[in-house]
C-alpha cells in the first residue's frame, strides 16, 4: 500500500513505485477560497524539493505551490487547469497537480503523515 | 489601534464570515459559500452588503451651502433636485483626487458618502474649506447597508413600502419600525440596488428581515469582484491624489456648465487637460488567457516597451475570466490594442477593453 505524506506548504504527496502524484490538501484549500487559476510546472522539467512547482489563485491572491520531494516532471493534470474550480471540489483525488519520477526516497521520511499533518494544520489556523 | 466593528459584527459571526481588518474596522470578506458564490447570488438574486465602515456626512444648509460646495465639487448643485445624488469627487488644487463619493441633495442640505479609509481626512478638509460656517456630522450612529442584484427591488419592498417607485441615483426618507431611513436607489455592483442609512440599533432586525425574504449577506470579496466587472473604481488603486477624473476617464461626472465657467478646486487643471489631452488614461485590460493581471502589474506595448500599469485586477466570476483595470500612455489606450502584462516574469498577451466587463442593469424609470 502506498502511503500519502503532507507538507508544511500544505501539498500532499502519494508515492507508487518512483512515481510520486502531488496535490493541495483540503486544508489549504479552505484557506485560499474559491481557486480561479492554476499554472503547473512544464512536462519533463527537473523540480527541486521545497522549490515552486506552479501557482494557484483565489479571487483574493496568489500563492505559490511547493514540491515537498525532487524529480522529474512526468505528467501534469490539464483538467485542473481548464477548470481551476476542481481543485476545490476534490483537493485530494481527481485534482492532483503533477507527477513526478523522484529521485531519492529519503525526502518522503521528512514529510509528516495524516496525523500529525491534521494537527499541524489545526495548530496553524488557529 | 483598536479596531472597529460595524452594527452587523455578531449577525457577521453568526453567519461564519471570515473577517479582514479595513481602514480600521473588522469586515467580513466572505461568508461560508465564497466569494464565486456570493458574487453569483448577488447578480442573479439578491446580496446584502455592510458598508456601514463608510462615512456618512450630513452637511446642513441653504443656498449658501449649495455655492460653497460648488467651489469644492464640479457639480452644478444649484441645479440638483431634492433626492437626487451625483457621483463626484473630492480634489486637491492639483485635481488629484482625495475620495471619491456620492453627494445627495436632502431638505436639510447634502448627504455625502465616503470612503471608510479617507472620511476622516476629508471631513477635515471640508470642515477647512467650509471655515466652519455650517453644521457638519460624520454621523456614527447610523450605518449603511446595500442590498444589491435584481431581485433586491421587491425584496426590499415587501419590508419597506415604496421604494419600488425610487429611480435610479435618487433617494428619501421611508420608514422601518418607526425609524426614519434614508434610501437611495444605487450602488457599486453594477446591478440595480439600494442603499440605506438606518440608525444602528435597528440594523440588525432590518437586515434579517431581509435575508428572511431571500437575500444574503455577501462580503467585501464579492464586492470587490462585482465593481471591478462593472468597470467602477476603488479609491486607493484606481484612484487617488497622483490621479485626476479626466486621467481616471471619469470626464463624465464632471458637470459640462461647471467646466464653462471653471472655479472649483482644481478646474485649472480639469480644463487643461480636457483641452489638451492627458498622457496617462484609465481603461479596461482584457488577458487573452486566463492568467490574473493584479494590481502593480506592468503593462508594456509589442515593443517591449513599459507603457503603463495595472490598478485593480482579478477573476470575474460572470465574466468567467481574468478582468482588470490599469493606467496606460494615452496613445495605446484605444479599444482592441493589443498589450502585453508581466506576471511572475513572463509577459502575456492581453487587449484594452470598453468597460464595463459586465453589463449594467440599473433602473431608470422605476414601475410606477
Amino acid at each position: 500500500m502506498s502511503e500519502v505524506k503532507y507538507s508544511k506548504e500544505h501539498e500532499w504527496i502519494k508515492l507508487e513505485g518512483d512515481v510520486a502524484t502531488i496535490g493541495i490538501t483540503k486544508h489549504a484549500t479552505e484557506m485560499l477560497g474559491d481557486i480561479v487559476f492554476a499554472e503547473l510546472p512544464e512536462k519533463g522539467s527537473n523540480v527541486e524539493k521545497d522549490g515552486t512547482a506552479g501557482v494557484v489563485e483565489s479571487t483574493k491572491a496568489a500563492s505559490d505551490v511547493y514540491t515537498p520531494v525532487s524529480g522529474e516532471v512526468v505528467d501534469t493534470n490539464q483538467a485542473i487547469v481548464d477548470d481551476p474550480s476542481k481543485i476545490n471540489q476534490d483537493p485530494e483525488d481527481s485534482a492532483w497537480f503533477f507527477k513526478l519520477k523522484i529521485k531519492d526516497q529519503s525526502e518522503m521520511d521528512t514529510l509528516m503523515n495524516k496525523d500529525d499533518y491534521d494537527k499541524f494544520a489545526k495548530e496553524t489556523s488557529a | 489601534m483598536n479596531t472597529k466593528k460595524t452594527s452587523l459584527y455578531q449577525l457577521h459571526q453568526e453567519s461564519n464570515a471570515k473577517f479582514v481588518e479595513f481602514a480600521g474596522y473588522q469586515m467580513p470578506i466572505q461568508y461560508s459559500e465564497g466569494i464565486v458564490e456570493e458574487h453569483k447570488f448577488t447578480r442573479n438574486h439578491s446580496g446584502i452588503f455592510d458598508v456601514s465602515h463608510m462615512g456618512q456626512l450630513f452637511i446642513y444648509g441653504d443656498e449658501n451651502l449649495t455655492k460653497d460646495l460648488e467651489k469644492i465639487f464640479p457639480l452644478d448643485l444649484k441645479n440638483l433636485k431634492l433626492n437626487h445624488s451625483k457621483y463626484s469627487f473630492l480634489m486637491d488644487k492639483d485635481a488629484g483626487i482625495h475620495d471619491d463619493l456620492i453627494i445627495t441633495k436632502t431638505n436639510e442640505g447634502f448627504l455625502i458618502i465616503l470612503n471608510a479609509a479617507c472620511k476622516d481626512n476629508d471631513f477635515k478638509i471640508l470642515k477647512e474649506l467650509l471655515e466652519e460656517k455650517y453644521k457638519m456630522v460624520l454621523d456614527e450612529n447610523r450605518s449603511l447597508i446595500a442590498i444589491q442584484g435584481p431581485k433586491s427591488s421587491q425584496i426590499l419592498t415587501d419590508v419597506v413600502a415604496g421604494v419600488k417607485d425610487l429611480n435610479f441615483m435618487s433617494g428619501n426618507w421611508f420608514s422601518f419600525q418607526d425609524q426614519k431611513v434614508y434610501i437611495t436607489r444605487s450602488g457599486y455592483t453594477g446591478e440595480d440596488g439600494f442603499e440605506i442609512s438606518i440608525p444602528n440599533d435597528f440594523v440588525d432586525k432590518l437586515t434579517r428581515e431581509l435575508i428572511n425574504k431571500g437575500s444574503k449577506l455577501i462580503g467585501l470579496g464579492a464586492r470587490d469582484t462585482l465593481r471591478l466587472e462593472a468597470g467602477l473604481c476603488l479609491y486607493g488603486h484606481d484612484l487617488d491624489k497622483d490621479k485626476t477624473p479626466v486621467e481616471a476617464n471619469l470626464k463624465w461626472a464632471i458637470s459640462k456648465e461647471r467646466i464653462s465657467k471653471g472655479d472649483f478646486i482644481g478646474s485649472d487643471i480639469i480644463i487643461k487637460q480636457l483641452n489638451n489631452g492627458v498622457s496617462k488614461i484609465r481603461v479596461g485590460i482584457k488577458p487573452e488567457g486566463r492568467i490574473i493581471a493584479r494590481e502593480k502589474t506592468k503593462i508594456f506595448n509589442q515593443s517591449d516597451v513599459h507603457i503603463g500599469e495595472i490598478t485593480s485586477g482579478t477573476f470575474g466570476p460572470s465574466v468567467n475570466g481574468p478582468v482588470a483595470m490599469g493606467y496606460i500612455e494615452n496613445e495605446f489606450s484605444k479599444k482592441d490594442t493589443k498589450v502585453f502584462l508581466e506576471v511572475r516574469g513572463k509577459k502575456h498577451p492581453a487587449n484594452i477593453c470598453g468597460l464595463p466587463f459586465y453589463k449594467k442593469s440599473y433602473v431608470k424609470g422605476a414601475t410606477k
